[in-house]
């Protein structure tokens, strides 16, 4: 008997106007799996991902966290679900008007009520985790490259030991070397913490490195979902031109052409 | 073209109604979270520092040289018919009831309201609300609840000092330039001013407060596309505070007449 998945979304479809963004899309987040999301632009993935947030309301379908079914729950109750995962936004999204360590203690201080002292002391030794100096602690996220405030966005999604990550474009607006170093940071804290993790990219050297599975996105559905040794070899259109970077396949590309 | 002309006016109206419904909600929202925990005490008091203390300066310039340009007009006016002596009464009167609370709520909006919308409105394109929310905070108490609470206690301690500034400032003028008595000028300033005029500038003031706070967290709250869009909050924010402290003192004054 298969173990029940950590995340599970059923038939869920979400509309702006007449743009069906996501389209009965269904997917599942195994205990302990890293889930990497590919997809092109505008194929759904951030709506997706904010969907099972809470960020935004799918019009059907069902989202599961842990087999709790978290759509229609009462605000308390989804913020509840919400204190056994983290999330990295793209932009890392750390709080400007709070020092880097306050940032990084913010899910210990107001939602686990612990005390400054300690939730200091945390935040210090998790920014040691991402490789940063408790001299950062006091800085303003201001004064931090974007490198250094994506370690910063990952020690807070950590700061609290969540069973659930969220990784939102984690290595977009990084050079190489810096990318590399996010990947590999994301791999060894959610291998540590046994925490199972959902990313979305487009970047497929990242999602490589970091994923157990991957799934493809194309206009709001899931088109294949495989083991990430298996993508160079998928035999589906959909993932070989996306591999590939073709222009010619499938995947219908929302510019004109010359 | 009649009909053109009347579905303009139909979907002006429809837009209307759904921002005053929208603006319905919002404030309806704010108020119930006052009286609902977890109060943030901390945020609460770093806004009574921003909205209050360092307001300070310049509701305090505003009133000093409301009093005095309304101590010189109101001698211009009350010479022509030898009523010199009422200057005194009608510069504090005016000022209690009226200058102090209006002429404060609209500096304050200038000076508060449009750093309110700017900072929420920032955090909203910069994705800081939705890491609040993943980080199991409600964003309506963390960020609006403070901030309305401040507004609404600290715009009357100003407009108090408003009202002390003001009176001083006609004084000066009065005993320096016009040649008044500085007893009697103190005197005519206490003998016909009653309770009622201080409390009922105060009440006025309390809802400027309400007003310019919610209008900020408002417009930033719903901000959307960028830089661009937070300039349009502020904006917004500054313009419909001005607005609606014009067309609400008028009927608290009516309300607070008697």
């Amino acid at each position: 008997m298969t173990a029940a998945p950590k995340i599970s979304l059923k038939n869920v479809s979400k509309s702006f106007g007449d743009k069906h963004v996501l389209n009965n899309l269904s997917l599942d987040v195994r205990e302990g799996e890293s889930l990497v999301v590919i997809g092109g632009s505008g194929t759904g993935k951030s709506v997706m991902l904010k969907c099972i947030l809470g960020l935004l309301e799918p019009e059907s379908g069902e989202i599961y966290i842990d087999g709790q079914q978290v759509l229609g729950l009462p605000r308390a109750e989804r913020e509840k679900s919400l204190l056994k995962t983290g999330m990295l936004f793209q932009y890392a999204a750390l709080f400007d008007s709070l020092p880097v360590w306050e940032n990084v203690a913010f899910g210990l201080m107001q939602a686990h009520g612990m005390k400054r002292p300690e939730a200091r002391d945390i935040a210090i030794e998790k920014l040691s985790l991402v490789g940063l100096g408790s001299e950062m602690a006091g800085k303003s996220p201001a004064d931090l490259s974007m490198g250094m405030q994506k370690r910063v966005g990952l020690a807070r999604a950590i700061a609290t030991n969540p069973e659930i990550i969220f990784f939102d474009e984690p290595t977009t607006g990084l050079d190489p070397i810096m990318g590399d170093v996010i990947d590999n940071l994301i791999r060894d804290c959610t291998k540590r913490l046994g925490a199972s993790t959902l990313t979305i990219s487009h970047d497929m050297e990242s999602a490589q490195k970091i994923a157990d599975r991957i799934a493809l996105i194309y206009k709001g559905s899931v088109v294949w979902v495989g083991q990430a040794d298996q993508i160079e070899d998928s035999g589906n259109p959909y993932v070989e031109q996306f591999v590939k970077g073709d222009i010619e396949g499938p995947i219908e590309l929302d510019i004109l052409k010359p | 073209m009649e009909l053109n002309f009347l579905a303009a006016i139909g979907r002006v109206t429809l837009r209307f109604m759904g921002a005053v419904g929208h603006l319905t909600l919002f404030t309806i929202q704010a108020v119930r979270n006052i009286f609902l925990p977890p109060f943030y005490m901390r945020l609460f008091l770093r806004q009574l520092m921003s909205i209050g203390y360092y307001s300070l300066p310049v509701v305090g310039l505003t009133a000093l040289f409301t009093g005095m340009v309304l101590a010189l007009q109101i001698y211009v006016g009350s010479s022509r018919f030898n009523a010199e002596s009422a200057v005194a009464t009608i510069v504090v009167i005016g000022l209690t009831r009226e200058l102090a609370p209006v002429l404060s709520g609209l500096m304050v909006a200038g000076r508060v309201g449009a750093a309110i919308a700017a900072e929420i409105g920032t955090m909203r394109v910069t994705e800081q609300i939705d890491a609040l929310v993943t980080l199991s905070t409600n964003p309506f108490r963390y960020l609006v609840t403070p901030r309305v609470l401040a507004g609404v206690i600290t715009l009357p301690m100003l407009v108090l000092v408003g009202d002390i500034v003001g009176v001083a400032g006609g004084y000066l003028v009065a005993t320096e330039s016009l040649g008044f008595n500085p007893s009697s000028y103190i005197k005519n300033t206490f003998d016909f001013l009653e309770a009622r005029d201080v409390i009922s500038g105060l009440i006025k003031a309390s809802v400027f407060g309400f007003i310019v706070t919610l209008m900020g967290c408002y417009h930033g709250f719903n901000s959307t596309g960028g830089a661009q869009g937070v300039g349009r909050a502020t904006t917004n924010a500054v313009v419909s505070s001005f607005i609606l402290i014009l067309v609400s003192d008028y009927f608290l004054t009516v309300l607070l007449l008697d």
